[in-house]
């Protein structure tokens, strides 16, 4: 009987003890760092109430890089439009179609650093993009991809979406393809195009998926970190609510205060997808 | 085997001589107390960690080879570490930081005693050594430097003799009508800044000394509105907003890079870059390379006059230290005062030495011969580490570049601002901070 209880536990023990080891206490820490006014190497720590809070709220300077995450965001539906896109092109049978598969999914597999240095190449005055466009006759529109202000972001935005969009094309491929072959083969004798079949099978059928990128999509684009860091470090008004926490912890030795703002951000991301979740509930999907 | 002991002793005896004020007597048989007891014998091993990740396999085991054999029985082994900022601070927490290191600049002076052995008094070592005073705290001194810097400008004459100057500038005026002498004569880049690697930036902080105040330090905390006319940091970050809103700098400062702006100063492709005397060699390697002349490349003072006269500060580099928590102090310390004074680091690297008598090396003994007072600021005592609490209170980043790359934003058209509302705000921030501190 005892053990019979006990067994379940047993079994969840090694994923329970590192899920807490490693993601809640670390958590809880931060949530009590948050609280404190502590350069991460004083054993002294000041309690400081809601300090930290208010500043985060009050202080111009940390939420207004907040602002700079809708473009992230408003290039994530980008993404998931061409990735939904190819997905459903690739799903059906179309030549080349694995080489293809590939060649999407590719960029995922390359590690950050890498493509931020691949694009720092891109984006250089008389790089390899003001070489191309020169080519194709379109040598005026060349621009400081990276130095002129009102394009920065949506540079940086851009190489978000190509390094991402394989990761967002995996996962809806993989959606579609457990859809039944019986039903597209119903729905051909039914007489129903590829559009009917994407609007009324494919559609419906991957509606879970497609939420879930979206809840991704907020997540992602509120903490943007690596792109931004690796290719302009922050500056030129490309900085992100996370860089912005990482040099508040790591150049100005704020750990309280960065606590604070990473506890705002998970606090954000919780909410939104909360709002989420109750603007489009999460019905049981059925294809039947 | 007597003779050997009494090297030993003699090694000692300097150790000691260094140490006998520092400790008060009795601290050896307290397991953690005071720490500042380096008696035992010099034996065993020690671990040092560095910064210099390009000389661990090469120069750094040369320099412990010649330690080993003068204390037989030691054995030194190198932990490069390559973001050593970042991740020494990170270990300095865990408690384990290896016997010898450099102390990071995160940590504030008012910490060190929590982390280090005190190597003596202040008043002591200084009669010895430079640099003393920018790790002390509570007059003991906790870490030494390895060789210092002087600031200025690194040139590559051809290019500025090409636009017709030979010496350097006196003001900053003369020094921005060169430069534009510079972009309509020549091809090359008048002045780099280096925006995207951000660190040179910094350089324009590490001009204190122009005004030739040398209690600078220790007001400096004081003064609520450091960016005004007539103060150095609007003289230095000043010029460097005309330079940029000139368009005297390169196109686009999002796409620099620290390696690359190496051969282009060396081949004149670019004319000059604030930066320390260490940058010197690099720049001559840089164009013996790529084959060009290397006397090409000369260090000018920072182009401001005080009393007729330009001041270039020297300052220490990274400083060493004991580890508190070393298990083999003895060892560890004559490592770091034989390093510091007999293994000729400083002199290989072209710094200024660390010891007192020490003679300096030849690209600054010309430098000095252009008619530059080499000034050494002390540091804060009064109000010893209160700087960097401003400097974190207010995330204003004097020896950084995040606002200074706003800075160059400004003055390039691509932020909303001008030169005045720019160190207004500043002004602001700064103040606003400095009155919670101070």
């Amino acid at each position: 009987m005892t053990l019979r209880s006990w067994r379940p536990w047993l079994y969840l023990l090694p994923a329970l003890a590192l899920l807490i080891t490693f993601t809640y206490v670390p958590v809880g820490n931060m949530v009590w760092y948050s609280f404190h006014k502590w350069d991460g190497l004083d054993p002294v720590m000041d309690p400081v109430g809601w300090d930290n809070y208010v500043r985060v709220f009050t202080d111009e300077r940390y939420w207004r890089v907040f602002l700079i995450s809708l473009y992230y965001f408003v290039a994530s539906f980008a993404q998931i439009a061409i990735a939904l896109y190819f997905a459903v092109v690739l799903s059906f049978s179309t030549r080349f179609r694995n080489l293809f598969k590939g060649i999407l999914f590719f960029p995922y597999l390359l590690n950050g650093v890498a493509v931020g240095f691949v694009f720092l190449y891109l984006f250089q005055p008389g790089g390899t993009l003001d070489t191309v466009l020169r080519f194709l006759g379109l040598g005026d529109h060349t621009k400081l991809w990276l130095g002129d202000p009102d394009v920065a972001n949506l540079s940086l935005a851009g190489t978000s979406v190509w390094r991402f969009t394989g990761l967002s094309f995996v996962l809806f491929l993989g959606a579609i393809q457990s859809i039944p072959g019986e039903i597209y083969e119903a729905a051909d004798l039914d007489g129903a195009n590829r559009w009917h079949q994407f609007r009324y099978i494919i559609a419906p059928g991957i509606r879970r998926i497609i939420s879930l990128s979206f809840i991704l999509a907020i997540s992602g684009s509120l903490a943007v970190f690596e792109i931004p860091f690796l290719m302009t470090g922050g500056a030129n008004g490309t900085r992100t609510f996370v860089i912005q926490a990482y040099e508040t912890a790591f150049q100005f030795r704020q750990i309280g205060l960065a606590s604070a703002m990473a506890v705002v951000l998970l606090a954000v991301v919780l909410l939104l997808t909360w709002i989420q979740r109750r603007v489009l509930p999460d019905d049981e999907v059925t294809l039947s | 085997m007597i003779r050997r002991r009494q090297l030993l002793g003699a090694g000692l005896a300097l150790a000691a001589a260094a140490v006998v004020p520092g400790c008060t007597g009795g601290a050896s048989d307290e397991p953690d107390g005071d720490s500042g007891d380096f008696s035992g014998e010099v034996t065993g091993p020690i671990t040092v960690l560095t910064n210099r990740t390009d000389l661990t396999d090469t120069a750094l085991p040369a320099y412990a080879k010649t330690f080993v054999s003068k204390y037989p029985g030691t054995k030194v082994s190198f932990e490069p570490v390559t973001n050593y900022e970042g991740d020494v601070t990170t270990q300095l927490s865990s408690g384990d930081y290896g016997d010898v290191l450099l102390i990071p600049n995160t940590v504030a002076v008012d910490q060190l005693p929590q982390f280090f052995a005190p190597l003596g008094d202040l008043t002591e070592l200084k009669a010895k050594y430079r640099f003393t005073d920018e790790k002390a705290y509570d007059g003991k001194v906790y870490g030494l430097s390895l060789g210092g810097v002087a600031n200025g400008l690194v040139v590559n004459k051809r290019v500025w003799a090409q636009a017709g100057v030979t010496a350097p500038p006196k003001t900053p005026e003369e020094f921005l009508a060169g430069l534009q002498a510079i972009k309509d004569k020549t091809q090359a880049v008048p002045f780099y800044t280096n925006y995207k690697d951000g660190w040179p930036l910094s350089f324009f902080n590490s001009q204190r000394a122009i005004v030739a105040d040398p209690a600078f330090n220790e007001t400096f905390p004081a003064d609520p509105a450091p960016w005004q006319p007539g103060k150095v940091l609007y003289i230095a970050d000043g010029l460097l907003f005309d330079i940029v809103h000139a368009g005297l700098s390169e196109k686009d400062p999002l796409t620099t890079n620290w390696e690359g702006s190496k051969p282009m100063i060396a081949t004149g492709k670019v004319a000059t870059m604030l930066l320390g005397s260490w940058a010197v060699p690099q720049m001559r390697d840089a164009a013996k390379a790529a084959g060009a002349n290397p006397e090409d490349i000369v260090f000018w003072p920072f182009p401001y006059q005080a009393g007729g006269k330009f001041h270039s500060r020297i300052e220490g580099d990274y400083k060493a230290a004991v580890s508190r928590n070393s298990a083999n102090k003895p060892a560890a310390k004559a490592w770091l005062d034989w390093f510091v004074t007999e293994s000729g680091f400083a002199n290989d690297q072209q710094s200024v030495p660390p010891t007192v008598e020490g003679e300096l090396p030849t690209v600054l003994r010309q430098f000095q011969e252009t008619g530059v007072e080499l000034v050494e600021l002390p540091a804060a005592t009064t109000n010893a580490g209160k700087e960097d609490e401003i400097i974190k209170e207010s995330e204003i980043d004097l020896a950084g570049n995040i606002y200074r790359q706003k800075l160059v934003d400004i003055a390039r058209g691509a932020a909303k601002g001008t030169k005045e509302s720019c160190f207004a705000e500043l002004n602001k921030r700064w103040g606003a901070a400095q009155s919670r501190v101070m």
